[in-house]
Protein backbone atom coordinates (compact mmCIF):
# COMPACT_ATOMS: atom_id res chain seq x y z
CA UNK A 1 0.00 0.00 0.00
CA UNK A 2 1.29 3.35 -0.77
CA UNK A 3 0.71 6.40 0.96
CA UNK A 4 0.29 10.04 0.44
CA UNK A 5 2.56 12.43 0.97
CA UNK A 6 1.68 16.23 1.47
CA UNK A 7 3.06 16.63 -1.84
CA UNK A 8 0.62 14.31 -3.43
CA UNK A 9 -2.07 16.24 -1.04
CA UNK A 10 -1.11 19.22 -2.20
CA UNK A 11 -1.58 18.06 -5.69
CA UNK A 12 -4.67 17.08 -5.37
CA UNK A 13 -6.29 20.19 -4.29
CA UNK A 14 -5.94 22.67 -7.83
CA UNK A 15 -4.17 26.15 -6.71
CA UNK A 16 -7.92 28.12 -7.61
CA UNK A 17 -9.85 25.84 -4.75
CA UNK A 18 -7.19 26.86 -2.16
CA UNK A 19 -6.62 30.57 -2.30
CA UNK A 20 -9.06 32.24 -4.82
CA UNK A 21 -12.65 32.02 -2.89
CA UNK A 22 -15.80 31.64 -5.15
CA UNK A 23 -17.12 35.30 -6.32
CA UNK A 24 -20.56 36.24 -4.89
CA UNK A 25 -23.35 35.36 -7.66
CA UNK A 26 -26.71 36.84 -5.90
CA UNK A 27 -27.47 38.30 -2.65
CA UNK A 28 -31.02 38.89 -1.51
CA UNK A 29 -30.63 41.53 1.20
CA UNK A 30 -33.46 42.25 3.96
CA UNK A 31 -34.42 45.56 4.78
CA UNK A 32 -36.57 45.87 8.41
CA UNK A 33 -36.63 49.11 9.57
CA UNK A 34 -38.00 52.47 8.42
CA UNK A 35 -35.61 55.15 9.53
CA UNK A 36 -33.12 56.32 7.29
CA UNK A 37 -29.84 54.74 8.31
CA UNK A 38 -32.34 52.10 8.69
CA UNK A 39 -33.29 52.01 4.63
CA UNK A 40 -29.83 53.13 3.10
CA UNK A 41 -27.49 50.64 4.06
CA UNK A 42 -29.29 47.89 1.85
CA UNK A 43 -30.06 49.69 -0.64
CA UNK A 44 -26.66 50.81 -1.16
CA UNK A 45 -25.80 47.16 -0.53
CA UNK A 46 -28.24 45.89 -3.35
CA UNK A 47 -27.43 48.91 -5.86
CA UNK A 48 -23.95 48.29 -5.31
CA UNK A 49 -24.36 43.84 -5.93
CA UNK A 50 -25.97 44.84 -9.06
CA UNK A 51 -23.32 47.30 -9.82
CA UNK A 52 -20.60 44.29 -9.90
CA UNK A 53 -22.97 42.20 -12.19
CA UNK A 54 -24.55 40.57 -9.30
CA UNK A 55 -28.31 39.26 -8.58
CA UNK A 56 -30.01 41.03 -6.18
CA UNK A 57 -33.29 41.11 -4.49
CA UNK A 58 -34.46 43.83 -1.62
CA UNK A 59 -37.21 41.97 0.68
CA UNK A 60 -38.79 44.83 2.10
CA UNK A 61 -40.73 44.16 5.13
CA UNK A 62 -41.56 45.61 8.84
CA UNK A 63 -41.36 49.35 8.69
CA UNK A 64 -38.53 48.80 6.11
CA UNK A 65 -41.61 48.47 3.69
CA UNK A 66 -42.21 52.80 4.41
CA UNK A 67 -39.10 53.02 1.79
CA UNK A 68 -41.63 51.34 -0.96
CA UNK A 69 -44.97 52.87 0.10
CA UNK A 70 -45.88 55.86 -1.61
CA UNK A 71 -47.23 57.55 1.16
CA UNK A 72 -44.31 57.40 2.90
CA UNK A 73 -41.39 56.87 1.21
CA UNK A 74 -39.99 60.60 0.73
CA UNK A 75 -40.42 61.33 4.80
CA UNK A 76 -37.92 58.57 6.08
CA UNK A 77 -36.14 60.45 8.95
CA UNK A 78 -32.93 59.52 10.87
CA UNK A 79 -33.86 58.87 14.21
CA UNK A 80 -32.08 61.09 17.01
CA UNK A 81 -33.82 59.34 19.65
CA UNK A 82 -32.52 55.79 21.15
CA UNK A 83 -29.80 56.20 18.45
CA UNK A 84 -26.02 56.28 20.10
CA UNK A 85 -24.69 56.88 16.99
CA UNK A 86 -25.70 60.48 16.66
CA UNK A 87 -23.49 61.14 19.77
CA UNK A 88 -26.46 64.18 20.92
CA UNK A 89 -27.68 63.08 24.27
CA UNK A 90 -31.74 61.62 24.22
CA UNK A 91 -33.61 64.35 25.68
CA UNK A 92 -31.91 66.72 23.18
CA UNK A 93 -32.52 64.29 19.97
CA UNK A 94 -36.47 64.40 21.19
CA UNK A 95 -36.68 68.11 20.83
CA UNK A 96 -39.64 68.97 18.14
CA UNK A 97 -37.68 69.10 14.67
CA UNK A 98 -34.34 67.43 15.57
CA UNK A 99 -35.22 64.51 13.66
CA UNK A 100 -36.17 66.53 11.05
CA UNK A 101 -33.21 68.88 10.77
CA UNK A 102 -30.97 65.61 11.16
CA UNK A 103 -32.35 64.29 8.44
CA UNK A 104 -32.47 67.22 5.88
CA UNK A 105 -28.57 67.60 6.61
CA UNK A 106 -27.95 64.15 6.30
CA UNK A 107 -29.77 64.20 3.01
CA UNK A 108 -27.40 66.88 1.87
CA UNK A 109 -24.24 65.12 2.64
CA UNK A 110 -25.52 61.87 0.68
CA UNK A 111 -26.92 64.70 -2.50
CA UNK A 112 -23.16 65.45 -2.12
CA UNK A 113 -22.01 61.81 -2.98
CA UNK A 114 -24.68 61.76 -5.26
CA UNK A 115 -26.62 59.05 -3.75
CA UNK A 116 -30.15 59.33 -4.47
CA UNK A 117 -32.85 60.39 -2.42
CA UNK A 118 -34.93 57.06 -1.34
CA UNK A 119 -37.52 56.85 -3.75
CA UNK A 120 -35.22 57.77 -6.70
CA UNK A 121 -32.11 54.85 -5.13
CA UNK A 122 -35.25 52.08 -5.06
CA UNK A 123 -36.64 53.47 -9.08
CA UNK A 124 -32.87 52.84 -9.62
CA UNK A 125 -32.37 49.52 -8.00
CA UNK A 126 -35.66 47.82 -9.74
CA UNK A 127 -34.41 49.83 -13.41
CA UNK A 128 -30.76 47.91 -12.89
CA UNK A 129 -32.80 44.62 -12.70
CA UNK A 130 -32.89 43.61 -9.06
CA UNK A 131 -36.01 42.70 -7.80
CA UNK A 132 -37.75 44.86 -5.15
CA UNK A 133 -40.36 42.56 -2.94
CA UNK A 134 -42.70 43.80 -0.19
CA UNK A 135 -43.23 40.85 2.65
CA UNK A 136 -46.52 39.38 2.69
CA UNK A 137 -47.52 39.01 6.36
CA UNK A 138 -46.42 43.00 6.64
CA UNK A 139 -48.63 43.82 4.23
CA UNK A 140 -51.53 42.22 5.44
CA UNK A 141 -50.42 43.35 9.12
CA UNK A 142 -50.49 46.52 8.59
CA UNK A 143 -53.91 46.18 6.39
CA UNK A 144 -51.79 47.82 2.69
CA UNK A 145 -52.35 46.64 -0.65
CA UNK A 146 -50.50 46.84 -3.73
CA UNK A 147 -51.80 50.19 -4.53
CA UNK A 148 -49.98 51.53 -1.96
CA UNK A 149 -46.47 50.29 -3.17
CA UNK A 150 -44.72 52.48 -5.88
CA UNK A 151 -44.78 51.35 -9.39
CA UNK A 152 -41.47 49.69 -9.36
CA UNK A 153 -42.74 46.85 -6.82
CA UNK A 154 -41.59 43.43 -8.09
CA UNK A 155 -44.44 42.07 -5.45
CA UNK A 156 -45.85 40.94 -2.46
CA UNK A 157 -44.19 37.65 -1.36
CA UNK A 158 -44.31 35.19 1.60
CA UNK A 159 -41.03 34.14 3.68
CA UNK A 160 -41.36 30.83 1.88
CA UNK A 161 -41.22 32.78 -1.79
CA UNK A 162 -38.51 34.59 -0.81
CA UNK A 163 -35.91 31.83 0.70
CA UNK A 164 -36.79 30.56 -3.15
CA UNK A 165 -35.97 33.40 -5.03
CA UNK A 166 -32.63 33.38 -2.49
CA UNK A 167 -31.09 30.14 -3.18
CA UNK A 168 -27.99 29.94 -3.78
CA UNK A 169 -27.16 33.31 -3.21
CA UNK A 170 -26.09 35.26 0.67
CA UNK A 171 -29.11 36.46 2.27
CA UNK A 172 -27.74 39.91 4.32
CA UNK A 173 -30.66 41.44 6.67
CA UNK A 174 -30.14 44.80 7.43
CA UNK B 1 -14.95 43.81 -34.99
CA UNK B 2 -11.27 44.80 -34.48
CA UNK B 3 -9.45 43.22 -31.32
CA UNK B 4 -5.33 43.91 -31.36
CA UNK B 5 -3.16 42.31 -29.76
CA UNK B 6 -2.13 44.68 -26.30
CA UNK B 7 1.27 43.94 -25.35
CA UNK B 8 2.97 46.99 -24.64
CA UNK B 9 -0.27 48.04 -23.65
CA UNK B 10 0.25 48.65 -19.38
CA UNK B 11 -3.06 47.39 -17.43
CA UNK B 12 -3.51 46.29 -14.08
CA UNK B 13 -4.49 42.71 -12.73
CA UNK B 14 -7.86 43.62 -12.93
CA UNK B 15 -7.34 44.43 -16.82
CA UNK B 16 -8.01 48.34 -16.20
CA UNK B 17 -5.51 50.58 -18.10
CA UNK B 18 -3.49 52.37 -15.83
CA UNK B 19 -2.19 55.18 -18.40
CA UNK B 20 -5.71 56.39 -20.26
CA UNK B 21 -3.30 58.13 -22.90
CA UNK B 22 -2.56 54.23 -24.40
CA UNK B 23 -5.79 54.11 -24.52
CA UNK B 24 -7.60 53.90 -28.74
CA UNK B 25 -10.48 52.78 -29.87
CA UNK B 26 -9.24 49.56 -31.17
CA UNK B 27 -8.05 48.72 -27.59
CA UNK B 28 -11.87 49.53 -26.58
CA UNK B 29 -12.58 46.89 -29.08
CA UNK B 30 -10.57 44.59 -27.61
CA UNK B 31 -11.26 45.03 -24.31
CA UNK B 32 -14.79 44.52 -25.05
CA UNK B 33 -14.37 41.39 -26.76
CA UNK B 34 -12.66 39.91 -23.73
CA UNK B 35 -15.87 40.92 -21.45
CA UNK B 36 -18.09 39.22 -23.71
CA UNK B 37 -19.76 42.43 -25.44
CA UNK B 38 -19.29 41.63 -29.23
CA UNK B 39 -20.18 44.63 -30.98
CA UNK B 40 -19.70 47.71 -29.40
CA UNK B 41 -22.89 49.69 -30.79
CA UNK B 42 -22.88 53.76 -30.81
CA UNK B 43 -25.24 53.27 -27.26
CA UNK B 44 -22.05 51.53 -25.88
CA UNK B 45 -19.86 54.15 -27.61
CA UNK B 46 -22.38 56.79 -25.76
CA UNK B 47 -21.48 55.68 -22.53
CA UNK B 48 -18.08 54.53 -22.69
CA UNK B 49 -16.86 58.07 -24.30
CA UNK B 50 -19.34 59.61 -21.56
CA UNK B 51 -17.43 58.02 -18.38
CA UNK B 52 -14.04 58.34 -20.49
CA UNK B 53 -14.55 62.13 -20.82
CA UNK B 54 -15.71 62.90 -17.23
CA UNK B 55 -13.10 60.92 -15.90
CA UNK B 56 -10.60 62.99 -18.00
CA UNK B 57 -11.88 66.44 -16.98
CA UNK B 58 -12.87 65.60 -13.80
CA UNK B 59 -10.84 63.39 -12.68
CA UNK B 60 -13.08 61.24 -11.37
CA UNK B 61 -15.46 58.56 -13.16
CA UNK B 62 -19.01 59.21 -13.17
CA UNK B 63 -21.38 57.52 -10.39
CA UNK B 64 -24.23 55.21 -11.46
CA UNK B 65 -26.55 57.44 -10.88
CA UNK B 66 -24.81 60.62 -12.76
CA UNK B 67 -24.25 57.94 -15.91
CA UNK B 68 -27.79 57.18 -16.09
CA UNK B 69 -28.87 60.63 -15.92
CA UNK B 70 -26.16 62.23 -18.04
CA UNK B 71 -24.93 59.58 -20.44
CA UNK B 72 -27.61 59.81 -22.51
CA UNK B 73 -28.79 55.84 -21.67
CA UNK B 74 -30.93 55.31 -19.20
CA UNK B 75 -29.91 52.79 -15.65
CA UNK B 76 -32.35 50.14 -17.25
CA UNK B 77 -30.66 50.06 -20.75
CA UNK B 78 -27.17 50.62 -19.42
CA UNK B 79 -27.54 47.01 -17.79
CA UNK B 80 -28.46 45.97 -21.18
CA UNK B 81 -25.37 46.88 -22.94
CA UNK B 82 -23.06 46.13 -19.95
CA UNK B 83 -24.61 43.20 -18.01
CA UNK B 84 -21.41 42.44 -15.95
CA UNK B 85 -21.57 46.03 -14.28
CA UNK B 86 -22.27 49.15 -16.70
CA UNK B 87 -19.50 51.43 -14.46
CA UNK B 88 -17.09 49.22 -14.08
CA UNK B 89 -17.21 47.77 -17.50
CA UNK B 90 -17.54 51.27 -19.50
CA UNK B 91 -14.42 52.40 -17.33
CA UNK B 92 -12.28 49.59 -18.05
CA UNK B 93 -13.25 49.66 -22.05
CA UNK B 94 -12.98 53.53 -21.45
CA UNK B 95 -9.20 53.00 -20.64
CA UNK B 96 -9.87 54.59 -17.53
CA UNK B 97 -9.12 53.33 -13.93
CA UNK B 98 -11.82 51.10 -11.71
CA UNK B 99 -14.07 53.82 -10.75
CA UNK B 100 -14.15 53.62 -6.50
CA UNK B 101 -17.16 55.05 -6.20
CA UNK B 102 -19.86 52.75 -3.90
CA UNK B 103 -22.74 54.53 -6.06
Amino acid sequence: MTTMTDHDLEQLVTPDARDVPKPIEKVSIVISKGSLEGVYPGLIMANGARMEGMEANVFFTFFGLDAITKKRHDRIKVATVGNPGMHIPTIVGAIPGMSFLATKMMSRKMEKLDIPPIPEFVEMIADSGAGVYGCKATVDMFGLSEDDFVPHLTGVITVGEFYEKAAGGEIVFT
Amino acid sequence: MATIEMTGIARDPEGFLTDPAQWNEDVAETIANEAGITELTPRHWLVVNYMRDTYLSAGEAPSIRSLGKESGVQIKELYVLFPKGPAKLAAKIGGIPKPHGCI
